[in-house]
């Protein structure tokens, strides 16, 4: 690989200061480029995405690297089209990610776009992913750290975006980054690692939505009697699957738990019920991103994703009506509307789409939440 | 490939004569409040720059606080007169009179007191050259209750001068404290601070070739100050705090030396501006000055310019990679630009705003470094004109 000009994204963690360090290793010219995503200090000026030790971190491991770093300004972006997107698909019933619609629109576009125009040839970041150049192009690969692997969170990038992405940590393990980190003698070797949505720190993602949406309360019922089992203080406060902090006031007849199956925004009301109707077979998803050439009307085999952490399910799909339709060989329980799938090759993204409708094993109507 | 700075608004290399004073006066030993030999040599050093600013600067010895730097003696005119004067007139509100392209070393502790204390705050405002309104100031003090009147000497961002000398009389005619912050004016103009009536002048060490970290505010001796800083009442108690021998003596050095030189440099100064002035417009044409024409209206070491459809920040990345150090206007805490406050309240719409550079020459500007910048911006404009169109 000849040298680049090339962007770092450096959060301030661990993994971007490790991918930094091998950028430059390899011959590279990188700069080393923060984004300062939310403003939320009192005075409305700018803090960068996290915390400001984060931006410091970053800066000081630019330093020790002896590249330039500069913070660019990106949280009037990040406001418009991922936290006012976070609100709005809330209100609407849906639950997004908001880690992958980042990517989507800020990390490899906005960012992306940027950098290209002021001359450089990529932008690196510390995912965990792979590049490889197959026959048709650029290809998204699972990590080899099954457990670090975050090609879910990128599904969303089109082949353009990956030919100028890099990904410099996807072939090691988690493990083996932190001893690099150490080795190099970065200053973020021990930092733990961030598993909150960057803009609600505390991980209260109900409390923060309340704040924001204001509450909206309604019924929580019983899917199969309807009757009233509770209160609850916004649908957006609850997530298919839930069982715990429902504070249900009727206690079941035979003492199973209940779950959130269903949110009907509509009326208002949390539909909760035994966990065999979580199931689904069936996946209706729309606005497919294509990692490289768009699936057919003919079904293919694959393997599933719906969440950043959850295993693979194999499935065959097809496109029907430029929508991405998914037949799952094994059921999934707990799907909501919003959250991305991403279906795979093997350990190859083929592309993801936006959950719109699902079937339920167990209910009633076919195609369920449409 | 050789570094072109121009930043030299932001700071300034240090003077040899700075240095040397400095280091002279490290390798000694002794607090200047301590009453044994060794703090009287301390104290002794001390009252030397005193006196040596005082005679460069046309003022008493008496008038000169030494303080932390630029923003402690901003802060410390704002917060100590208008407190002194609260109490002075038995009033727990009263009017601050300042405009809004004031460094935010006078705008925060401003806008603090409205906050907190409940100042009523008037903003005098500015031209579309950034020269601020004496008919407004004028105004605010003839309705009454006016605490003092803040209006800076010269404009960091786009160099404006202001008409200080007018101001200081219309507020000695109310007798109304004016405080004036001179950090950028030091080096650059003649101050003749004795021909000034102004209450209190803040003056910087490391814009002229001393070092950070010292500064002093010149005071009316006569007028009232509540200190910000209470402790060993060192400086007739304005000011408390350790004195550093070492940099004060160093910012004497400074002081003396650019007072002494300053109209060759100054005229050196005003040549090389006007050459970078040709040289930017005739690289980019589309380049827009801001602020006042080269002259007497405005700074001889400022340029500032807008490049219209460009990102500041992607400006000073490109350049900074060209060889060239420059500023997108004021520096901020987390390294973010924001559209400078000063272009803003001069009228200039927020797109062009974020669109500009400084450039600011200093002892060590060349032709040559200015040639370099000329070369570096057709490229860089267009490769940030890219840049903006994608982020528009």
């Amino acid at each position: 690989m000849s040298a680049m000009r090339i962007i770092s994204a450096m959060s301030g963690g661990v993994d971007s200061s490790v991918a930094t360090a091998r950028m430059i290793d390899q011959g590279h010219e990188v700069v080393g480029i923060h984004l300062a995503l939310s403003r939320t200090d009192s005075n409305g000026k700018s803090r960068g995405c996290c915390t400001l030790d984060d931006a410091r971190d970053a800066r000081r491991v630019a330093d020790k690297l002896g590249i330039p770093f500069y913070v660019w300004d990106f949280s009037t972006e990040f406001a418009e089209s991922v936290m006012d997107n976070f609100h709005s698909e809330y209100e609407l019933g849906r639950t997004p990610n908001p880690c992958l619609r980042c990517n989507e629109k800020i990390k490899f576009s906005a960012v992306l776009d940027r950098a290209l125009a002021l001359g450089f040839d990529a932008v690196a970041t510390g995912h965990y992913a792979q590049i490889e150049h197959g026959p048709d192009g650029v290809e998204l690969h699972r990590a080899i750290d099954p457990l670090k692997d975050q090609s879910y969170v990128l599904g969303v990038l089109t082949q353009n975006q990956l030919a100028h992405s890099l990904f410099p940590l996807g072939g090691d393990t988690k493990v083996r980054i932190r001893e690099e980190a150490l080795e190099r003698g970065l200053i973020t070797a021990k930092k733990p690692d961030s598993h909150d949505i960057c803009f609600i720190p505390d991980g209260d993602t109900a409390g923060y939505l309340v704040r924001k949406l204001g509450e909206q309360p309604g019924d929580i019922t019983d899917a199969t009697t309807g009757e009233v089992l509770g209160r609850h203080s916004g649908t957006f406060t609850v997530t298919i699957g839930q069982r715990r902090g429902l504070n249900l006031t009727v206690p079941a007849e035979d003492g199973a738990p209940r779950y959130v199956v269903d949110i009907d925004r509509e009326s208002g009301t949390v539909i909760v019920g035994a966990p065999e109707l979580l199931d689904v077979d069936f996946i209706r998803a729309i606005n497919p991103i294509w990692a490289g050439t768009p699936l057919g009307e003919v079904a293919v085999d694959v393997s599933a994703q719906v969440r950043a952490h959850a295993e693979p399910v194999p499935a065959s799909a097809y496109v029907n009506g430029g929508e991405l339709c998914i037949n799952l060989h094994e059921p999934i329980r707990g799907l909501a509307r919003g959250q991305a799938a991403v279906i795979y090759s093997g350990t190859k993204v083929l592309g993801s789409a936006t959950v719109a409708s699902t079937n339920r094993v167990g209910m009633q109507s076919s195609l369920h939440g449409s | 490939m050789q570094r072109v700075y121009l930043d030299h608004a932001a700071t300034t290399s240090m003077l040899p004569q700075a240095r040397a004073a400095w280091l002279e006066v490290s390798e000694t030993v002794g607090n200047a409040s301590s009453l044994h030999t060794s703090g009287r040599a301390a104290r002794r050093v001390v009252e030397s720059a005193r006196e040596s600013i005082a005679e460069d600067l046309g003022i008493r010895p008496s008038a000169v606080i030494f303080t932390g730097g630029g923003t402690e003696s901003d802060n410390l005119a704002v917060k100590g007169l208008y407190w002194a004067r609260c109490s002075q007139l038995g009033q727990n509100q009263l009017t601050i009179v300042t405009s809004a392209i004031e460094h935010h070393a006078v705008l925060d502790p401003v806008m603090w007191l409205s906050e907190h204390d409940g100042a009523v705050v008037e903003f005098a405002s500015t031209d579309r050259q950034g020269r601020v309104s004496v008919v407004e100031i004028e105004d605010a003090l003839v309705r009454g209750g006016v605490a003092l009147v803040s209006i800076m000497w010269a404009n960091n961002e786009i160099g404006a001068i202001q008409p200080v000398h007018e101001i200081a009389e219309l507020c000695k005619k109310f007798d109304v404290p004016f405080h004036t912050d001179a950090v950028q004016a030091l080096g650059q103009l003649s101050l003749g601070l004795g021909e000034l009536d102004a209450t209190a002048v803040t003056i910087s060490s490391h814009k002229i070739g001393g070092p950070v970290g010292v500064g002093a505010l010149i005071v009316d001796p006569f007028a009232k100050f509540t200190p910000v800083m209470h402790g060993g009442g060192q400086e007739r108690e304005i000011r408390s705090g350790t004195f550093d021998p070492a940099s004060i003596a160093a910012f004497a050095a400074a002081i003396h030396y650019s007072v002494a030189d300053l109209d060759e440099h100054a005229a050196r100064l005003r040549e090389l501006q006007e050459y970078l002035i040709a040289a930017v417009t005739s690289a980019v044409p589309e380049a827009i000055l801001n602020g006042p024409p080269p002259g007497e209206a405005r700074l001889p070491n400022n340029t500032h310019f807008s490049f219209p459809g460009c990102e500041g920040d992607s400006l000073l990345m490109l350049l900074d990679a060209a060889g060239i150090d420059c500023s997108t206007g004021s520096a901020c805490t987390a390294g973010i630009p924001e559209p400078s406050h000063v272009l803003l309240s001069m009228g200039v719409d927020e797109k062009t705003a974020r669109a500009s550079l400084r450039f600011s020459l200093g002892r060590d500007s060349t032709k040559e470094g200015i040639d370099q910048l000329a070369q570096a911006l057709p490229g860089v404009v267009e490769r940030a004109l890219r840049a903006g169109s994608v982020s528009a």
